[in-house]
């Protein structure tokens, strides 16, 4: 539906704004040899009325024919007919309407008195059209330029919502509450780690509160943050937990949401290394190379765990961050093979300006 | 009158938080620490050699979770979890007046633990591990994986090779892969923890996971027969066969 037709408030101020039109058929038609001026008012404002409605018909023709410059002539003869059409339309309405005036005998010369103003109106009903046809283009690049604002604000909103969802998931409750446990252990068996741990932790916090406020940090300000969780929960896994960095410092600098990775580090020692009686070896690898950024996470298993809930969430929280900022251009995939889960993040290598 | 020693066995995956739990421990009187384990398996071998009164279980595990090693555990001895947030759990320690205690380790909350503990095992109140697992669930959310212990050994069958299961008086006969094993656990209490949208009770004493039958032939009027897809037959009573029709439509 037309968007004026769409909301009945608009029509009134729409056939307002019509009313020089009228000014202009009448003085049309008033040309000398042609109407009377009386008749020609009588004429021009059902004229310019019926036009006001004829004239909204080229928005969907617009829509059919968006404006490209590769397609021009086609853009161009389509609209051209159909100009054509609808003035003939109109001229052979206001012949009718003539016609009509002359059945009245005070009027009867009015029809021989019309014919010959038809060219011109006829004239007047192509160029208005183009007219029109211009003014539907310039209302569709209206709305698409408000359609691809509320597209930006929803993005921009689920972008927030992503980093909330993030930064709550952040400090797990399970975590601190263990971390507590571990530092009250270790504060009568071993004061000094104790106040290790206190410190890591606090690193920890720290970090995570102070990039949960900024829109993008760096690779490397991101594995830090990692790094200081990894600490911890050494502190709590001993031998068990090993972790394995194999990176590359142009990525380094590389731009990404802040709390990306650390969350999935995380999974990797929650779900993976703490599944294992032995333990085993967090994989973080980062290669920077033809403009993109790869990190790749990835944590051996039990086969026999079952698929934990919650993860599900988290993953997805990840790729509708990747897909917010980046479009189809952020990619990420997780994976469970027998004994090993990886996941992969593939995304432009931005680098702060 | 002077109380017996208890013996308490301590299970967890992180050493500090045994340390911790031994050093509140030694301070209750009558109480004494058998060992450690860092992990269920080695919890259900410790509980067999040392014969424990109580056992100290930390839920989140390798391996077995907390809840698998108490299915699998003699029902004589007493058990404590131990949990550092899981509200799911505490809510389902509740309910089925199981003692739990949480990280940090507050020293009166343990000596509370191991005095109630003291009492249950004077009461010899009976426990239903599996329905208890089945609470600290999330509701819609069903049993991935039974175990089962076969003298010193754990099997674990994940439900997906899970066929069928038979009820044997107190047991339960699972078959899985061509092979069965026995469980200390009703029908009724195994099929409330299983999906029913995947495992029906098609008898009295027996239960099949849907996709793995085969076809049903008629055996008798209203009653019918199930064969599986390894080549095995179970009965289908009536009821058995109209809940079989409702599940499948």
């Amino acid at each position: 539906m037309h968007p004026i037709l769409a909301r009945p408030g608009r029509l009134l101020p729409y056939l307002a704004a019509c009313a020089p039109l009228a000014a202009i058929v009448t003085a049309l038609l008033a040309r000398p040899g042609g109407l009377f001026l009386g008749e020609a008012v009588a004429l021009a404002v059902p004229l310019t009325v019926a036009y006001a409605f004829m004239g909204l018909s080229p928005w969907y023709l617009c829509r059919q024919f968006p404006l490209k410059r590769e397609r021009i002539l086609p853009i161009v003869l389509a609209h051209a007919l159909a100009g054509a059409v609808i003035a003939s339309l109109w001229v052979g309405l206001a012949a009718l309407l003539a016609a009509g005036f002359g059945l009245i005998p005070a009027f009867q010369s009015l029809p021989g008195r019309f014919a010959g103003q038809a060219i011109a109106l006829l004239a007047a009903g192509f160029l208005l059209y183009l007219l029109s046809a211009a003014l539907n283009y310039v209302l569709l690049a209206l709305e698409a330029a408000s359609e691809a604002e509320r597209r930006e604000a929803e993005l921009e909103i689920l972008a927030r919502e992503a980093e909330l969802a993030a930064l709550r998931a952040q400090i797990r409750p399970h975590f601190l509450f263990n971390c507590l446990n571990s530092i009250s252990a270790l504060a009568s068996a071993d004061p000094p780690k104790a106040q290790e741990m206190c410190v890591r932790l606090g690193e920890f916090l720290r970090k995570s509160l102070s990039v949960g406020e900024r829109k993008t940090i760096s690779v490397a300000e991101e594995l830090a943050l990692s790094r200081a969780y990894l600490q911890v929960e050494a502190l709590r896994f001993g031998e068990r937990l090993q972790v394995e960095e194999d990176l590359d410092e142009r990525g380094d600098l590389c731009q990404l949401p802040p709390l990306l990775l650390q969350p999935l580090v995380e999974n990797a020692v929650r779900h993976g290394v703490a599944s294992l009686i032995e333990g085993g070896k967090v994989r973080v690898s980062v290669a920077c190379s033809a403009g993109r950024l790869r990190i790749l996470i990835e944590n051996p298993l039990d086969p026999d765990a079952p698929a934990r809930p919650g993860t599900g969430v988290g993953l997805a929280n990840v790729r509708q961050r990747l897909a917010a900022k980046w479009g189809a251009d952020g990619l990420f995939a997780a994976k469970r093979l027998a004994d090993r889960y990886m996941v992969v993040i593939s995304v432009p290598a931005e680098v702060a300006a | 009158m002077r109380s017996v020693p208890l013996g308490v066995l301590i299970v967890d995956d992180e050493a500090p938080a045994r340390s911790i739990l031994r050093e509140h421990l030694a301070k209750v009187p009558g109480v004494r620490v058998l060992g450690e384990c860092a992990n269920g398996l080695e919890a259900l071998r410790a509980a067999g050699e040392l014969s424990p009164d109580v056992v100290f279980l930390d839920i989140e595990m390798p391996r077995l979770s907390g809840f698998e090693v108490l299915e699998l555990l003699d029902p004589r001895i007493a058990a404590v979890f131990v949990t550092a947030y899981d509200e799911w759990a505490v809510k389902a320690f509740e309910v089925h007046a199981v003692d739990y205690v949480l990280k940090p380790f507050e020293p009166a909350r343990i000596a509370a633990a191991v005095e109630r503990a003291r009492e249950r095992l004077a009461s010899r109140a009976p426990r239903d591990a599996a329905a208890l697992a089945a609470a600290a669930r999330p509701a819609g959310t069903w049993l991935e994986r039974v175990v089962v212990r076969d003298g010193a050994r754990v099997h674990i069958i994940p439900v997906d090779k899970l066929f069928a299961a038979r009820a044997q008086d107190d047991y339960v006969e699972l078959s899985s892969e061509g092979k069965t094993f026995l469980k200390a656990q009703t029908l009724a209490s195994l099929a409330a923890a299983l999906d029913p949208s995947r495992f029906v009770r098609v008898h009295r004493s027996h239960l099949v996971r849907v996709d793995a039958i085969a076809r049903l032939e008629t055996y008798a009027k209203g009653s019918y027969v199930a064969i599986l897809t390894d080549g095995s037959r179970v009965p289908v009573s009536r009821e058995g066969h109209a809940r079989l029709k409702t599940l499948l439509g």
